[in-house]
């Protein structure tokens, strides 16, 4: 799809041809020719040989059986995907003919085997990048929040355990998720992405300029004029693709790791909806009225975010400060929690992230340390009016 | 033009109204009344807004019988639509025009909201200005108290004026118990189980605004609407069952040590 370079009729270009699967990237050979991949998939995919094989194209014997679904295909046919396994090799015991009646329980097994391997893959260099050049090309779509002036989303889960959610839908603007417009991708497992993808995406590339942010600082003024303005910049915008980030005050260069214009620009003041009746705004009070503004909140000034980070660094372990201070000494007793190590899956995904890591291919340990968000006596949020709230 | 004086007649068939309404597209009105459409004092100021006036709403009320060329019935056709969706706007904010809306808002034939967290909470259209060719019609979710965008192209050109921007507020005023119970649930974006930390700053400090308003509710001794008690567990529940480590507050990007 993405690099257009496959093998035409392979098993998985065709897997990832068909209706639904477009979110899908295609796992290099390579990738899955590496045992370490596949790490503990063997105990949770039934006739995990033969659907192993499958989606390699490797054919148990010489007779062949056309068993891939070619149909969908639009594409020319230069076939010299036949002589791969090279790097594969497994105990000898792989060539199994296969009956007729065991090649749909092989193929659906083959998908859910080509789904947790793409769980992996995506998170890892090449098929992040894989699915940086599908982001790049709209292939997931846009967010349908009206202020995320059509951000676009990612494919993600919300679990990574098969067989629990469908695909949802991850915008960085408003860092919500939602569900695909076209009801074809709820055949599609939320696992085969996984709930890490998501998030490492915009952390190996913090230059990506997600969504259209736009003036946040009209905010402070009445909300039917940000909405005015909302709804002219909603209309140009179709003819001008380019537009200018204005932030209010000088921010810094990093968040926690995130550029300031990059964490939730579709989110905070003028990004709101304010509900009206005949132009009056409806009261916090009324019973209808509203109750959801905090979920599209953001701090005009970004630096409140690491403000409060920076009060508690101060403070130390100060007295009675409510639950952010438990939270930080949760922090403090991290290493410990890990070293205890309560459950086998936890310590493989730790590990996973210390492999990504080192090669480099995750970016994950950002800057910054500590965290907590000061809501004691006398921080910093005091200080701070709540924006847009009247 | 037989019909034009005896508007409450009961039998009178509405072709122009039915065809609109059940055309492809216009999934999103409702039938106007014959006799809110044929009183004029509910049509005060719209002649200056719709070109060919009395034509178009001759053909809305099915007694035009003008004699013209195609270019010419097809103008009166674009005004007839334009008009219909005018008046529109102002009978759903009636009594029995938000009736009508809120049978089709229990069919959800608007829609359902995309967000994951509202649970397809059934949407209603708006506008976001009630002067026509601002902006197209949006749809508004109670339980998230958000906009978001048709799902088909067919009416994300609908012009959003022909719902205005008082209706759907209007309408969970008059009928309160349609109000959705709130939720603090919310995706929390993870890498590895670890909860990502300028995200879960933003949260933190978002949860904050929350209590703020809710502490200034119960001050004013006012139902908060909040679905009981959903704070940390439940909500952790529906996100992830087997990562432990996350729920502790680990974050990525907040520690140091590597
Ligand atoms: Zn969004
Ligand atoms: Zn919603």
């Amino acid at each position: 799809m993405s690099s257009s370079s496959n093998v035409a009729e392979s098993w998985i270009s065709s897997f990832c041809g068909l209706l639904g699967h477009e979110y899908f990237a295609e796992v290099s050979e390579d990738f899955i020719e590496d045992d370490f991949n596949l790490t503990g998939l063997q105990s949770q995919v039934p006739m995990y040989k033969e659907a192993l094989e499958m989606i390699l194209d490797v054919e148990p014997e010489e007779d062949d059986d056309e068993e891939d679904e070619e149909e969908e295909d639009d594409d020319d046919d230069e076939v010299l995907g036949d002589e791969k396994p090279t790097g594969y090799r497994r105990a000898g015991d792989r060539r199994h003919l296969r009956m007729a009646s065991d090649l749909s329980v092989i193929e659906s097994s083959a998908e859910l085997l080509y789904g947790l391997i793409h769980q992996r893959y995506i998170t890892s260099r090449p098929g992040i990048q894989q699915m940086a050049e599908k982001y790049e090309l709209q292939h997931f779509g846009t967010c349908p929040r009206v202020f995320c002036n059509s951000c676009k989303v990612l494919p993600v889960g919300c679990n990574d355990t098969p067989g629990q959610e469908t695909v949802k839908l991850f915008c960085p603007c408003c860092l919500d998720v939602y569900t695909p417009p076209n009801s074809r991708f709820q055949a599609v497992d939320g696992a085969f992405f996984g709930t890490t993808f998501g998030c490492l995406f915009f952390m190996t590339f913090p230059e990506l300029e997600i969504g259209a942010p736009r003036a946040s600082s009209s905010g402070a003024a009445d909300a039917l004029l940000a909405i005015q303005s909302a709804t002219a910049e909603s209309k140009s915008r179709s003819s001008s693709a380019t537009n200018s980030t204005v932030m209010p005050t000088v921010q810094p260069a990093l968040i926690n790791g995130t550029a300031p214009h990059n964490l939730a620009p579709g989110l905070g003041p003028g990004n709101i909806y304010e509900p009206r009746i005949y132009g009056f705004r409806v009261s916090e009070r009324a019973k209808s009225g509203p109750r959801m503004k905090w979920l599209r909140m953001r701090p005009v000034d970004l630096t409140e975010l690491d403000e409060t980070r920076r009060y508690w660094e101060e403070r130390g372990g100060d007295e009675e400060s409510g639950p952010v201070k438990r939270e930080q000494d949760e922090d403090a007793n991290m290493m410990d929690a890990v070293v205890d190590g309560r459950m086998a899956v936890d310590r493989r995904k730790k590990l996973i992230g210390r492999r990504l890591r080192t090669n480099g291919s995750g970016g994950i340990g950002a800057v910054g340390s500590g965290n907590g968000n000061g809501n004691g006596g006398g921080s910093p949020m005091d200080t701070n009016g709540v924006p847009g709230v009247g | 033009m037989d019909d034009f004086n005896s508007e409450t007649d009961s039998d009178y068939t509405s072709y122009w109204r039915d065809w609109f309404i059940s055309s492809r597209g216009n999934e999103y009105f409702c039938e106007i009344d014959e006799e809110y459409l044929t009183d004029r004092f509910n049509l005060t100021g719209l002649n200056t807004e719709v070109q060919y006036y009395q034509y178009a709403l001759d053909l809305v009320t099915d007694v035009f019988d003008l004699d013209c060329d195609d270019e010419m019935r097809e103008q009166i056709e674009k005004s007839a639509r334009h008009l219909y969706g005018l008046v529109h706007a102002r009978y759903i904010v009636t009594t029995r025009g938000l009736a009508k809306m809120l049978e089709k808002f229990k069919k959800a034939d608007f829609g359902k909201c995309p967000r994951v967290m509202c649970d397809a909470q059934p949407l209603l259209p708006m506008g976001q200005s009630d002067v026509a060719n601002t902006s197209p019609v949006k749809l508004y979710c109670a339980k998230c108290e958000d906009l978001y965008n048709p799902k088909s192209s067919r009416h994300s050109t609908i012009d959003g004026a022909y719902f205005g921007t008082s209706f759907h507020n209007i309408l969970f005023q008059v009928y309160p118990a349609m109000l959705p119970p709130k939720t603090q649930k919310r995706y929390e974006p993870r890498v590895f189980g670890f909860r990502v930390h300028a995200a879960a700053a933003l949260n933190r400090w978002q949860a904050e605004q929350r209590e703020q308003m809710k502490e200034r509710l119960r001050q004013a001794r006012i139902e908060t609407g909040f679905e009981e008690e959903d704070e940390e567990l439940e909500s952790e529940e529906e996100m992830e069952d087997d990562i432990e480590v996350g729920e502790d507050g680990f974050e990525i990007g907040a520690t140091a040590p590597q």
